[in-house]
């Protein structure tokens, strides 16, 4: 468990790197200070490329575009307005955020590969605008009078440190981000980004957030690297071999770990400079083998990285997992059926769904009362999910309204309504596999909590309350089917709903487990909540709803107290056939 | 007569977008039947073409047909360095792309899509640099002489003229013919009926007996052979070097992407008319932001339809 995760030991390794760098760059001398440059500008990249590709999933292949973004505009403020690139480089992580920004606007809403393809063409396009603008070669103007001002220093190793102080700031960053809200929020979006948007989180708004940040800390890479090589063309800042090796040190190193892309700049960098500048001269090109090399071995043999593969072999065997504690005896008893009488909370009326040809629902109106369970019952193919997909705002309704104390659902993005207090659960539990059961729960809390520690507090709460509190540390990949289920609650309470829709929730479970769930469920109704379920199997559904709604086949078939749904002869047509009226009448 | 020269300068501008189009739509037919059957984006597509390139220089090279025979040699070296790419796909394949596709990739989180494009990203920077290494970077193309021979059609009393270069148009032809024979062969034949099965349902396929894997290596094969026959054809006309590779890479995802990411013959009309916005922009752009207008329709189709102008359905991910 990362999420809040005291940083002590990491600024500790941390401030170490650091002096070992800067001590390094007293012993030696030349050419090699310049490796100690280029190592730290990579590794920023490389951090830069992390954030969204590591923590966020969003695997992209055009960092160029902010890199070039930030060297060109070191070079024209200074080569043309004599700017001191002091200011520049703070510009050119500026026009890196910026870039990234806009960028991200538009390719965010494609999805996997369609998406690092996109990325692929922005540096690549800027490169013959770039040329055709005149900026095919830009040098930054000697100035040895003021070597201060124009960071043109004298002693070779004060720019080495600067780019170390600057990677230093970049992993600060990282690591803080690793621990706080937007890290946990990026994990969530990578590992589930439609569970991450029914608990809360605004996808898209994260994502600008982080490729600002990532924006950022390209764009002072390339104003750094622009500052130390002097000239810059098109080809060297937008190049594909600057985005790739942002990629290569980022995934060769550790994918998602801060460290990661330090490791992999730290090992590779050099390696491809000296053989460059040893055989370079008569095999040109050496710096795309080694990088090309090192990446196909790490996809193919190591694919999640040195960082994590060394951890793996430490960490064998420790952290001992507590066991899962025993379903104590199962007392349910048989509930009173009662009309709720509350008022209405949610008002569904006249929805409509089409998909393609395919009409899902067709004008299913229901009222949903306060402190009641309703159920939603229906044989396969009635449209139960969809109509939670519809309020949750994953499926847009052709019609129809679903009204919250007043407020219209329909239309607004699936964390909004999360915001409006709807919770939701799913059918197939859709975790955040390699976060811990409580990061998981926190990922629910942040919408209502806005301090991080407040979040935290929220979340062991929901688990103390939903009775896993003694497996807050497991990652989520170890729970049964019964701790996922109870999981997805506590993660859909600890967005503090007025309502929660749960979908299918004893799928798959064992009918010791669906006891649980069931007084899990009963004590949420006991103490005021609001519980919308849906289930076919009848069994356990005419002994946990208070009230039940009938769907077939996308229209609303019956409603009513479940004793007399279960008789109603059109109701039992539907889930058993003709033949079994006769039976049930007789 | 102005109004003569505008239509006269179209007319060219038409000409030769239809035939560098009839080329990219032959490279497009190779990358698109490997990522419609296989679902892998083949990054390193344009480096093969590349090695494909200088693999027709050498064949027409050892040959030494002399310069008016070199076209007619060069096409039959074409047809012999598809076999070998055919090969090369094969090896390629098996040795490095099945570890993370197929079978082995089912299950992972995006289907391995990401890892088989930073793999084959991989395999493009190696290929792109140790071809620097063994060919060093100076422009070089197959010397032959319809590359300098050109018909002239007179329009309108010859107030209208075009020409169209031999080497040019012949090379379009070829590729016309290996795109509908590469169809034929999807249509008609056994192992294009096992490929579409593949492509529509790897599991099932397997299940009713098709070897898979083997059928994966073929679709890799074909590709590779595909886009390497439009490398040789390209080498006659257009000088190219160990990063030429790259510079059509982007115009094979436009045209692939274009025409649907699945049908060999949409990847071969997306090509097509990739070539005709490149050659068009020059009207309104200047001639070295040509590829920024592919980019840009590129990007644009991404956004807006990626399914293609010709596709069903994407996948979404």
């Amino acid at each position: 468990m990362q999420f809040l995760a005291p940083p002590g030991r990491q600024l500790a390794v941390l401030a170490v790197l650091l002096l070992c760098g800067t001590a390094s760059a007293f012993v030696i001398s030349g050419y090699e200070l310049l490796i100690i440059s280029l190592v730290g500008i990579w590794a920023m990249l490389g951090l830069s490329w992390n954030i969204l590709g590591g923590y966020g999933g969003l695997v992209s292949f055009g960092h160029a575009a902010f890199f070039g973004g930030g060297a060109y505009t070191v070079a024209i403020l200074f080569h043309d307005y004599g700017v001191t690139p002091w200011i520049g480089c703070l510009l050119g992580a500026a026009v890196g955020a910026l870039l990234a920004v806009m960028i991200g606007a538009v390719t965010f809403r494609l999805k996997g590969h369609y998406f690092s393809l996109a990325m692929l063409a922005y540096p690549l396009a800027l490169i013959p605008v770039f040329t055709w603008a005149g900026w095919s070669e830009v040098a930054l103007p000697l100035q040895r009078q003021d070597p201060l001002h124009y960071m043109q220093f004298a002693d070779p190793r004060i720019m080495p440190l600067i780019v170390l102080g600057a990677l230093g700031v970049a992993l600060y960053v990282c690591l803080r981000i690793e621990r706080t809200r937007l890290g946990l929020q990026l994990y969530a979006i990578r590992q589930n980004e439609l569970a991450a948007q029914c608990a809360g989180i605004s996808t898209l708004r994260t994502k600008l957030v982080a490729s600002a940040i990532s924006g950022a800390i390209a764009g002072l890479a390339g104003s750094l690297y622009a500052t130390i090589v002097l000239v810059i063309t098109p080809g060297s800042v937008f190049g594909m071999l600057v985005s790739a090796q942002a990629l290569i040190v980022s995934m060769f190193g550790g994918l998602g770990a801060a460290w990661g892309p330090l490791i992999g700049a730290v090992i590779l960098v050099p390696m491809a400079e000296l053989l460059n500048a040893t055989i370079g001269a008569r095999l040109p090109g050496m710096q795309g083998v080694v990088f090309g090399i090192a990446i196909m071995a790490v996809i193919l043999f190591r694919p999640q990285g040195i960082y994590w593969a060394v951890r793996d072999s430490f960490a064998h065997g420790s952290a001992p997992v507590p066991e899962a504690p025993t379903v104590e005896a199962a007392t349910t008893s048989h509930p009173a059926y009662h009309e709720a009488t509350g008022e209405p909370l949610l008002v569904v009326r006249d929805i409509s769904v089409q998909f393609g040809g395919l009409q899902a629902l067709s004008d299913v109106s229901l009222e949903v009362r306060r402190g009641e369970i309703l159920g939603i019952i229906g044989p396969n193919g009635a449209g139960k999910t969809t109509l939670f997909n519809v309020l949750n705002g994953i499926v847009r309704a052709t019609a129809g309204s679903a009204k919250l104390e007043g407020l219209e659902l329909l239309g607004k993005a699936p964390q909004e309504v999360s915001a409006l207090g709807v919770a939701r659960t799913f059918q197939t539990v859709r975790a955040f596999p390699r976060l811990t059961l409580l990061e998981n729960v926190v990922v629910g809390a942040f919408g209502v909590n806005k301090e991080d520690q407040a979040a935290l507090q929220a979340a062991r709460a929901m688990l103390t309350r939903v009775g896993l509190a003694g497996r807050a540390l497991v990652p989520a990949s170890q729970l049964t089917n019964r701790e996922l289920r109870l999981m997805e609650l506590a993660r859909a309470l600890a967005s503090n709903p007025k309502l929660i829709l749960m979908d299918e929730s004893f799928a798959g479970l064992s009918s010791a487990d669906v006891e649980v769930m069931m007084r899990q469920i009963r004590r949420l109704a006991a103490e005021g909540m609001t519980v919308v379920i849906i289930e076919h199997t009848m069994t356990a559904m005419v002994r946990l709803a208070t009230r039940f709604v009938v769907l077939d086949r996308g229209r609303n078939l019956a409603a009513g107290l479940p004793e007399d749904v279960v008789r109603d002869p059109e109701v039992v047509s539907a889930y058993l056939g003709k033949r079994w009226v006769e039976h049930a009448g007789a | 007569m102005a109004f003569a020269g505008h239509i006269e300068a179209l007319l060219q501008i038409l000409t030769a977008g239809l035939l560098l189009g009839c080329l990219y739509g032959l490279m497009c037919a190779g990358l698109g039947l490997i990522f419609g059957i296989m679902r892998v984006i083949n990054f390193a597509q344009g480096e093969f073409m590349m090695l494909a390139m200088y693999a027709g220089l050498t064949g027409v090279a050892v040959l030494a047909p002399g310069r008016s025979w070199a076209f007619a040699t060069a096409m039959l070296v074409a047809c012999a360095v598809a076999a070998l790419f055919y090969g090369l796909g094969a090896l390629t394949h098996w040795a490095l792309v099945s570890r993370v596709s197929g079978a082995r990739a089912v299950g992972t989180a995006d289907a391995g899509h990401t890892g088989q494009l930073i793999l084959t990203l991989g395999l493009s920077l190696v290929l792109q640099n140790g071809g620097l290494m063994l060919f060093g970077s100076s422009p070089v193309s197959i010397p032959n002489d319809a590359a300098v021979r050109s018909w002239t059609m007179e329009f309108a009393e010859g107030d209208v003229m075009l020409f169209v270069n031999q080497a040019r148009a012949f090379s379009a032809l070829m590729a016309v013919a290996a795109v509908l024979l590469t169809i034929l062969l999807m249509a008609r034949t056994g192992i294009g009926r096992q490929l579409r099965a593949v492509a529509n349902n790897p599991i099932a396929a397997l299940y009713m007996g098709v070897n898979v894997d083997r059928a994966f290596r073929t679709a890799f094969g074909i590709g590779l052979a595909l886009t390497a026959v439009a490398g040789v054809c390209v080498a006659t006309f257009y000088p190219f070097q160990a990063y030429t590779g790259f510079d059509f890479v982007i115009i094979m995802y436009a045209g692939v992407v274009l025409g649907g990411m699945g049908s060999v013959g949409g990847a071969f009309l997306g090509g097509l008319l990739i070539g005709l916005v490149q050659q068009l922009s020059t009207l309104v752009l200047p001639p070295q932001l040509q590829n920024t207008a592919v980019f840009i329709v590129f990007l644009a189709v991404l956004l807006i339809r990626p399914q293609g102008l010709f596709g069903r359905g994407v996948e979404r991910a």
